[in-house]
């Protein structure tokens, strides 16, 4: 039987619900790649070029993580996912990127372009095809995909508006998903943030409804679709947590403008901005990490004595 | 008091704007001082630490503007991350605490003529639509003429014999087109300069260096940028080709997209994002009959990124020598000229041996 392997890198953080659901109706077998380690690391850092952003790096090492355990290695390309929209143009290059990188590697592709008319159910249906399914076989499937996918993000979300009621210290913490749930990039800080006891806020788990009227209130002319998720989540949640901790991969070119943009927004609350280059020490980030908590909790006693 | 509008630079293209904007409303039409070390200066100050080089030297470009009593901005929009500047630019002057109305002519990615001309009529409420298409298409002439001798320029430059005779000329003939005032004597006038940059004594050997310049365009098309690297390439007797220019990045772009996917099919399937595939392109087709290929950008622009491994495989399976250059604000000029010279050594030696 045929396997098909996801790397556990950018976009997977997204789609993985919707993949995993699509595969597991039409009975085809997945693999995962390791989680990021050091290996992967170096691995991508080897095989990418010296400028390409941290996540992209992580993305290739998991790619040659796969190779030789599956007879696929799902690579999707995205253009444009909403109206009038954009994404960062790594997605844009992502399919070409990986061909171009490995030599005999067997790809299983589909690709999102609104400009051209090519959505997500055309994607899913090519996918189909390519792996010899009927496209009615694949529309179901999709379909069932689709409101699973739906069904546990919204889970996701009422867990988090249940976390927004409790009084612990809590803190937004802003990212692309592919940084924040990333082993190495976001798992050290959420762990650390964990282990102090803060109830942590996720910007991916805004409600997906309020995302667009969210957004234009900072911004009006951002067209990064997956940008528009952190800025908004800064936006609604800014008057709601202590604290606001923004992780971004170096060098992100959406990030280095909209995230600018965000933190003028935010004037009551600190805001932490960590920018992850180099991963082989986090002392660094601990280090300010701790301090940032220190404030934090300084500030909330000062309002508490205020406040009796 | 007339008020000032003001725009920022790239390259030369600020006399076909200042044409438009001067036909188009009744203000005082100033471009931005230009761009000096001081410019990049002031824009690297109050910029995004991790933004690409082009903001700076754009938002370095309207504060002095603003500093000489501009009080109209006008920025242009576009792809990738273009599309993005404005709004954070006028952000950022407005917390500095400059009064001014800012105007994007392009929203959205597209240029559409009625959103255009929407936004010129609130300027100059007496404005008619016959008035603005016509100024417009002249315009688009202009445009499409300059680059069209431009690339006469490059071919020539490296070998003129009464050193500056090109850049005279060219100046002269950026005068003639200004007071140019319909499309005729447009073209005409065109046709004339035309004639004149082929009589120009060149010196040129029959197999002189060629080289194709290629990369992201605001490198690309400002020398300030790239540190004048065609005029340093012309220093060294090297004849230029370079495709993006103004008119590329109009209306060529569009026109070529689905051409340049049928002859990159080999390397990619889709587009790569902003120049990316036509980089690609380029060097393909540059790798039939020129010596070397350099590639610039700024540091950390990310559609380039992307391509840079297809470009370098590309470049590798063709067996022609590329130099990739990385813009930052803190290059050296130094840096530069040393990797250029060996670059030039190499595709000497390189001719000699064939």
């Amino acid at each position: 039987m045929k396997k098909i392997g996801i790397p556990k890198a950018l976009l997977y953080y997204y789609y993985n619900d919707l993949w995993i659901y699509f595969f597991k109706y039409l009975k085809l077998n997945v693999v995962y790649s390791n989680q990021s380690n050091k290996k992967i690391l170096s691995d991508g850092e080897r095989l990418a070029q010296d400028e390409a952003c941290l996540s992209l790096k992580l993305y290739l090492g998991h790619v040659k993580d796969l190779i030789n355990r599956c007879d696929y290695i799902l690579v999707p390309r995205l253009y444009s996912v909403k109206k009038n929209e954009g994404v960062c143009t790594n997605f844009n290059a992502l399919y070409d990127l990986v061909n171009n990188t490995f030599d005999n590697i067997n790809i299983l592709n589909y690709n999102i372009d609104l400009t051209k008319n090519e959505n997500e159910l055309l994607g899913f249906l090519n996918l189909g095809k390519e792996l010899g399914f009927s496209y009615i076989n694949s529309y179901i499937a999709y379909k069932f995909a689709k409101e699973k996918s739906l069904e546990n993000r919204i889970r996701r979300e009422e867990k988090q508006k249940y976390n927004l009621t409790t009084n612990n210290t809590k803190i937004l913490v802003a990212a692309h998903p592919y940084n924040l749930y990333d082993e190495l990039v976001g798992k050290p800080i959420i762990d650390y943030l964990e282990d102090e006891n803060i109830t942590i806020i996720y910007s991916d788990r805004i409600n997906h409804k309020i995302i667009d009227s969210e957004c234009e209130k900072i911004s009006t002319d951002i067209h990064w679709t997956h940008s528009k998720e952190v800025m908004a989540s800064i936006n609604y949640y800014k008057d709601k947590v202590d604290g606001i901790i923004i992780i971004s991969a170096f060098p992100c070119g959406p990030d280095s403008l909209a995230n600018h943009l965000a933190i003028r927004e935010v004037k009551n609350i600190p805001v932490l901005k960590l920018i992850m280059e180099d991963l082989n020490s986090d002392i660094g980030i601990l280090t300010r990490l701790e301090s940032f908590i220190d404030i934090l909790k300084q500030k909330k006693e000062e309002n508490y004595e205020k406040n009796n | 008091m007339k008020r000032i509008i003001s725009f920022p630079h790239l390259g030369n293209y600020y006399i076909p704007v200042k044409y438009l904007l001067e036909k188009l409303t009744d203000f005082e039409v100033r471009q931005s001082p230009p761009i000096t070390k001081k410019t990049l200066e002031l824009g690297e100050k109050y910029s995004p630490n991790d933004v690409c080089i082009p903001f700076k030297y754009n938002l370095g470009n309207f504060i002095e503007s603003l500093d000489k009593g501009a009080s109209i901005l006008v920025q242009a929009g576009g792809g990738c991350r273009y599309r993005y500047y404005a709004e954070v630019q006028e952000k950022i002057l407005r917390d500095l605490g400059y009064e001014f109305s800012f105007i994007k002519l392009i929203s959205k990615d597209k240029m559409r003529v009625k959103e255009t001309y929407n936004i010129f009529k609130k300027l100059n409420s007496k404005l008619s639509l016959y008035k603005f298409i016509n100024t417009f298409i002249i315009t688009l002439f202009f445009i499409y003429y300059m680059d069209k001798i431009d690339v006469i320029i490059r071919k020539r430059i490296g070998f003129e014999v009464d050193k500056n005779s090109f850049i005279n000329l060219r100046e002269k003939m950026y005068k003639d087109f200004y007071n140019c005032n319909n499309l005729t004597t447009l073209t005409i006038c065109y046709f004339k300069y035309r004639k004149k940059f082929k009589k120009l004594k060149i010196d040129k050997p029959k197999n002189c260096l060629k080289v194709g310049i290629i990369g992201e365009l605001y490198t690309s098309m400002e020398p300030f940028s790239s540190y004048f690297l065609e005029s340093e390439l012309a220093k060294m007797n090297i004849e230029l080709k370079r495709y993006t220019d103004l008119s590329y990045l109009l209306w060529k772009k569009k026109l070529t997209t689905k051409h340049m996917l049928r002859k990159t099919k080999h390397y990619c399937k889709y587009t790569l994002g902003a120049d990316g595939l036509d980089n690609v392109y380029r060097t393909i087709k540059l790798a039939k009959k020129y010596d070397g290929i350099i590639h610039t950008k700024p540091f950390g622009c990310t559609p380039e990124v992307g391509a840079i491994p297809i470009i370098k495989k590309v470049a590798k399976d063709k067996n022609i020598p590329i130099i990739f250059f990385s813009y930052d604000s803190e290059t050296s000029n130094e840096g530069i000229i040393t990797r250029l010279e060996a670059f030039y050594d190499l595709i000497k030696y390189r001719k000699e041996k064939k």
